[in-house]
């Protein structure tokens, strides 16, 4: 390599807008994914506290029953598609290439495009709430007809839109893919690899299998409302059903695409700070792995209560609920792994623990929907709304704010302000228990979701719920506050950080260097 | 916040903090699953709660064994990390006993699947169309055969659920959960549910009949119940269906047979009654066209067209439209055939009968300061 190359190679960051719009370095495009990721969870979340204002008492006082209607469809859409996905993208770009010792990502260029495609979907997305006639109003899982032939015009930049999410998730997946499989250090076999790393190399597996499913349930929408096709359409020889079938192909993986790094994460940290090995390591490979295939033939789970053949009833019956034995292996991994551990609780470890327990929880009520009786008492009331967000609120976000402790000080240097993530801690676990546990109960008393107002017998749990969220809202911006604090200043962080923290990425300086690991390192 | 809000939200935590503090108040609050008034449901309810128990009880131990490891295995109190990271032995265990206890929970939930399924042999068979946003029912067989009506949200609730109405809903009895007209069942009988819909997906449930289905367009689901004791059964449509989702409420009356066989036998005497009304062609004065057409627009068109006639987000005014107070023959293609251009605007002709479309046309033709012609049961009948 030539000098002038060299010095090239190892310029610090450009300074000015253009070092964002323009960079292929990952820990940049990291930090433009998590950041986006943060203010979409703002967006999202302001849409959740305009759903629990109108149902924080009986009766019809702030919005109308359509407006309503949006507000669910676009807090779910901005949730999934906008703060959980590209967070863990984000964290993806940041970790990966510094937990295998690569310099960078496979594929930098295609890096910066695939995170650039979000804030014009994100906006577009958004923008279909000022259209004539209102934004999306049938549901994040918008249900054909009802998001075909009866719905508003402005669908069709919902459909752009998802298009374009599902091309930034696609080629994000190829580049974390190329990556991991081509730029490990020498040394770092497949088996050694760090969790975080396993995991998200299956997650990408599973995005680039139904991304494109997605994306061929939004065409056929597209040609149904303006090209005169029938795929959903009963009344021109279509099936409505079949949408259904076409959306949880996509959407079943896409769940466990929200919750598998999730267990990478808490697997990162849970060892870290009982100072102990994480127990089980090939067993939680594999549980991640049957994971990622059985969600492929579980996903009329959804659908019970459409009206399939008692075969298939059965049939999803038995390969959702065998989806608890390798979720079970990985929840008894990390209880193992803490067992006669030398335990300390800092606030990476306070959230992987809340995480765990809560999950669980989610986990449990997965289980009660996965036997069809019961289901069909479920199916479709606040219990399920209980459940999911116990599973991707305390599961998925959770593990995000786990890990954004985790590696912040490696991120900036400097250690978080601990009074204020524990006011941070303790306000959201409380808060999110006080929103979400009750739903439980609403749901087992006939409660169905999506509904605007409800009878005064729903009232008490409803009102303790939109407590609870406006207190879980407002202590996300002590997190807010805390990062912005972590970035300007604060006690100097060392280069391991954590004093049981193992890997690749605690081995470089912190804050961690532009470019790092331009020599790959021996992994023994 | 207005302060009137702030204070009605004040009062009202304090008192829900009171009533969960009274463990009387307690006992009142419904916290789990309904045991209803079905054998279907009855095994639900079994089935949720041996799967619940059994989820308590895994999470005794495994959150135990996890706090009581937070607490004895802690740095802060000595605790020297063990080195160990696996064991095949518990590693199959945790495996396998999970494994048998699915095996076990499967078996009985098979059976019951099996019976929530079974809809043969049925004595009485009903049709169940959902509308937006309201159900239409239809017996096709038995004591009541031919009866057909649509059941939609009670006058008291669709007054009170407006945009801050400023009705108290507490005090609207079943605020709702009640209809104008309930389906009628009798008891001891096996009634089959043939369901389906007329626009989108839309879910018939009644939490104590123990099963919901969905009302999906171009498929007939088809589900049953036993109903044994006298009652009124309330639900909710559970499939997001558009503006009014949270606005059409299921009640289904059980009533013993021989008051199942006298609401039968007057049904059918109304049905015939409104038939011949409608198949007169004798002119209706204004006064009788209003009356009922009042009656009319309120269940069927007031959800999007608002009580005002002046209509909501993509819902146009009907309050000084062209269409409205121009010639009759326009309004009455868009209410009898649909809208062409805005499939929201459902074709009426094929859920109003010629006398009740006159009437509620005449209706919105002088209503909210429009002024134009009335129209007749045969103006209907001619433009069909």
């Amino acid at each position: 390599m030539s000098t002038a190359h060299a010095e090239h190679d190892h310029h610090g960051a450009p300074s000015g807008l253009s070092r964002w719009l323009f960079t292929t370095n990952h820990k940049d495009i990291g930090t433009l994914y998590l950041w986006f990721s943060f203010a979409m969870l703002l967006i999202g979340g302001s849409f959740a506290m305009v759903i629990r204002l109108e149902l924080l008492q009986p009766g019809m006082q702030w919005v109308d029953p359509n407006f309503f209607n949006s507000m669910t469809t676009m807090h779910g859409l901005i949730m999934v598609f906008g703060a959980i996905m590209p967070a863990f993208v984000g964290l993806a770009n940041w970790l990966v290439p510094m937990m295998i010792g690569a310099p960078d990502m496979a594929l930098p260029r295609m890096n910066n495009w695939s995170f650039w495609i979000l804030p014009f979907a994100g906006t577009m997305l958004l923008g279909t709430m000022f259209m004539e006639g209102g934004g999306p109003n049938f549901g994040w899982t918008f249900y054909a007809p009802l998001s075909t032939t009866f719905a508003p015009a402005s669908t069709d930049f919902f459909i752009f839109a998802v298009h374009m999410l599902g091309f930034s998730s696609i080629m994000g997946s190829i580049n974390i893919i190329a990556t991991i499989m081509n730029m490990r250090a020498p040394g770092m076999t497949l088996m050694k690899m760090p969790l975080f790393v396993w995991t998200w190399l299956i997650t990408a597996f599973l995005l680039i299998a139904v991304m494109p499913v997605l994306a061929g349930a939004v065409t056929m929408m597209l040609t149904d409302r303006n090209f005169g096709t029938s795929f959903f359409n009963a009344a021109g020889g279509g099936d409505p059903v079949l949408f259904q079938h076409v959306f949880w192909f996509f959407g079943h993986p896409e769940v466990y695409i929200m919750i598998l790094p999730a267990f990478g994460v808490v697997s990162q940290i849970i060892p870290t700070f009982a100072r102990k090995r994480l127990f089980g390591y090939s067993s939680m490979v594999y549980a991640t792995a049957s994971i990622a295939f059985l969600s492929f033939i579980v996903w009329a789970h959804h659908m019970f209560t459409v009206g399939m053949p008692v075969a298939g009833e059965l049939f999803f019956m038995y390969a959702t609920v065998l989806i608890a034995v390798p979720t079970g292996v990985k929840v008894f991994n990390w209880v193992a792994t803490m067992w006669k551990g030398s335990m300390t609780f800092e606030l990476p470890m306070k959230w992987a623990l809340a995480f765990v327990i809560l999950f669980t929880i989610g986990g449990f009520s997965g289980l009660m929907l996965g036997i069809a009786p019961v289901d069909f008492q479920y199916h479709d009331t606040y219990f399920v709304v209980a459940h999911f967000h116990y599973v991707l609120v305390t599961g998925a976000l959770f593990s995000i704010i786990a890990a954004v402790y985790y590696w912040l000080p490696k991120w900036t240097g400097h250690m978080y302000s601990e009074s204020l993530g524990n006011w941070h801690f303790w306000t959201s676990v409380v808060f999110v228990n006080i929103t979400f546990f009750p739903q439980h109960f609403l749901g087992l008393a006939g409660m169905p979701r999506r509904i605007p107002d409800y009878n005064a017998a729903f009232a008490d749990f409803n009102f303790m719920s939109s407590i609870g969220a406006f207190g879980f809202g407002l202590s996300q911006l002590l997190f807010l506050a805390l990062i912005i604090k972590c970035i300007k200043g604060g006690e100097k962080a060392t280069d391991q950080v954590w004093e049981g923290a193992e890997g690749l990425e605690w081995e470089i300086p912190s804050p961690a260097p532009y470019h790092t690991f331009a020599e790959a390192p021996e992994v023994k | 916040m207005s302060v009137r809000k702030l204070k009605q939200a004040a009062m009202m935590l304090f008192s829900s903090v009171l009533a969960m503090t009274s463990s009387h108040a307690w006992a009142d609050k419904v916290l789990n699953l309904t045991e209803g008034v079905t054998e279907v449901s009855r095994n639900a309810y079994q089935m949720h709660m041996i799967v619940l128990w059994i989820c308590v009880a895994i999470g005794v131990v495994v959150f135990g064994a996890m706090i009581y490891s937070m607490f004895a295995h802690r740095k802060s109190k000595g605790a020297v990390a063990a080195t160990f990271h696996e064991s095949h032995k518990v590693e199959v265990l945790w495996t396998v006993i999970p494994f048998i206890i699915l095996i076990a929970l499967a078996i009985p939930a098979t059976k019951d699947l099996l019976l929530l399924e079974d809809a043969s042999s049925a004595d009485v068979t009903v049709k169940v169309t959902g509308y937006q946003w309201k159900w239409q029912y239809e017996y096709m067989d038995g004591d009541a055969e031919g009866v057909k009506f649509f059941s939609v949200l009670d006058k008291a609730s669709n007054e009170a659920r407006a945009l801050n109405s400023g009705v108290d809903v507490s005090k609207v009895d079943n605020y709702l959960l009640d209809v104008d007209k309930a389906l009628v069942i009798p008891t001891g009988k096996k009634v089959r549910f043939l369901i389906t819909s007329n626009d989108v997906i839309h879910s018939w449930w009644v939490p104590d009949f123990g099963f919901k289905k969905d009302a999906i367009p171009g498929y007939i689901n088809e589900s049953w119940t036993r109903v044994e004791d006298e009652g009124t059964y309330r639900g909710q449509c559970t499939e997001l269906c558009g503006k009014d989702h949270g606005f059409m409420p299921v009640v289904v009356v059980a009533k013993e047979e021989g008051d199942y066989k006298k609401w039968a036998a007057e049904k059918k005497a109304e049905a015939e009654a409104e038939a011949a009304a409608a198949a007169s062609t004798k002119d209706w004065s204004k006064a009788e066209l209003m009356a009922k057409g009042e009656a009319v627009y309120g269940s069927s068109c007031a959800a999007c067209h608002q009580a005002n006639g002046e209509g909501t987000g993509p819902f146009p005014p009907l309050k000084g439209s062209a269409l409205a107070i121009g010639p009759a023959a326009g309004h009455i293609d868009i209410v009898v055939n649909g809208s062409k251009t805005n499939p929201l605007m459902a074709a009426y002709g094929a859920q109003l009968n010629d006398l009740d479309l006159a009437a509620v046309i005449t209706y919105e033709r002088n209503s909210w300061g429009n002024e134009a012609s009335i129209v007749q049961p045969k103006d209907i009948k001619a433009a069909r």
